[in-house]
């Protein structure tokens, strides 16, 4: 079996994430596909570069799974982030969560982007028509003023 | 001697995506100083990796580690 966790330069395929994680126990699967949007605040996005640290994201897709561990022991989960240049429309990152049953699918796999969004060490380039950034300080993320994110302190 | 990873803005400020500092042991402040005194970087906000686990202004780093600078993040 292909590894759980990867970071990949290719177009992906959703199924073969999904597939991952099919289980004989599972009742639910979720999948949730991250794609490149237009629009953001009103600005227009031609094109989108994705930068990793491979060998950190992929320790930290298996942290990821670990706290899953904790509070959902039997969901399984499977991630895979692209890399490279992105038009719109393209899949970024694709989670699959397999549990016994749907609700559990449902948070964990809500509980690993959020955690992505935190952790992993993978950052966006912004192309537009007139510029290009990479991207920070977005809403959604937890801003780190220094030093590591609160989780692994509780370690 | 230390190796030091840089990523995104970071990567492009300094134009290597990997320095080597000769040095057997500095703590991430001092490779931070080392960085803001040689390149136009601000790191006091910036996230350090040693050996691919996060770290402290305070950890310290030896010949034959690998910290990297992790500006805020932006993947998902």
């Amino acid at each position: 079996m292909t590894a759980r966790f990867e970071i990949s330069s290719e177009p992906l395929v959703v199924d073969d994430v999904t597939q991952k994680v099919v289980s004989r126990n599972a009742g639910a699967i979720t999948v949730f596909i991250g794609t490149v949007r237009e629009l953001t605040k009103g600005k227009k996005t031609v094109s989108l570069e994705y930068e990793a640290y491979p060998a950190m994201a992929i320790k930290m897709f298996e942290q990821i799974e670990r706290e899953m561990h904790e509070k959902w022991p039997e969901a399984q989960l499977a991630i895979t982030h692209r890399v490279g240049k992105l038009d719109i429309t393209d899949i970024a990152v694709v989670i699959a969560v397999s549990s016994p049953h749907r609700k559990i699918a449902y948070e964990a796999n809500e509980f690993a982007i959020d955690r992505i969004k935190q952790i992993v060490p993978i950052w966006k380039k912004e192309h537009w028509e007139d510029g290009t950034e990479w991207i920070g300080d977005q809403l959604e993320n937890v801003p780190y003023r220094a030093g590591a994110p609160k989780e692994e302190l509780d370690d | 001697m230390i190796n030091v990873l840089l990523f995104a803005h970071l990567r492009e400020t300094v134009g290597e995506e990997k320095l080597v500092i000769e040095a057997e042991k500095m703590s991430v402040s001092d490779v931070k100083a080392w960085l803001e005194a040689r390149y136009q970087l601000e790191l006091s906000t910036v996230m350090s990796a040693v050996n691919e686990e996060f770290a402290m202004d305070h950890t310290i780093v030896q010949s034959g580690d690998v910290i990297a600078f992790i500006p805020p993040i932006s993947g998902g």
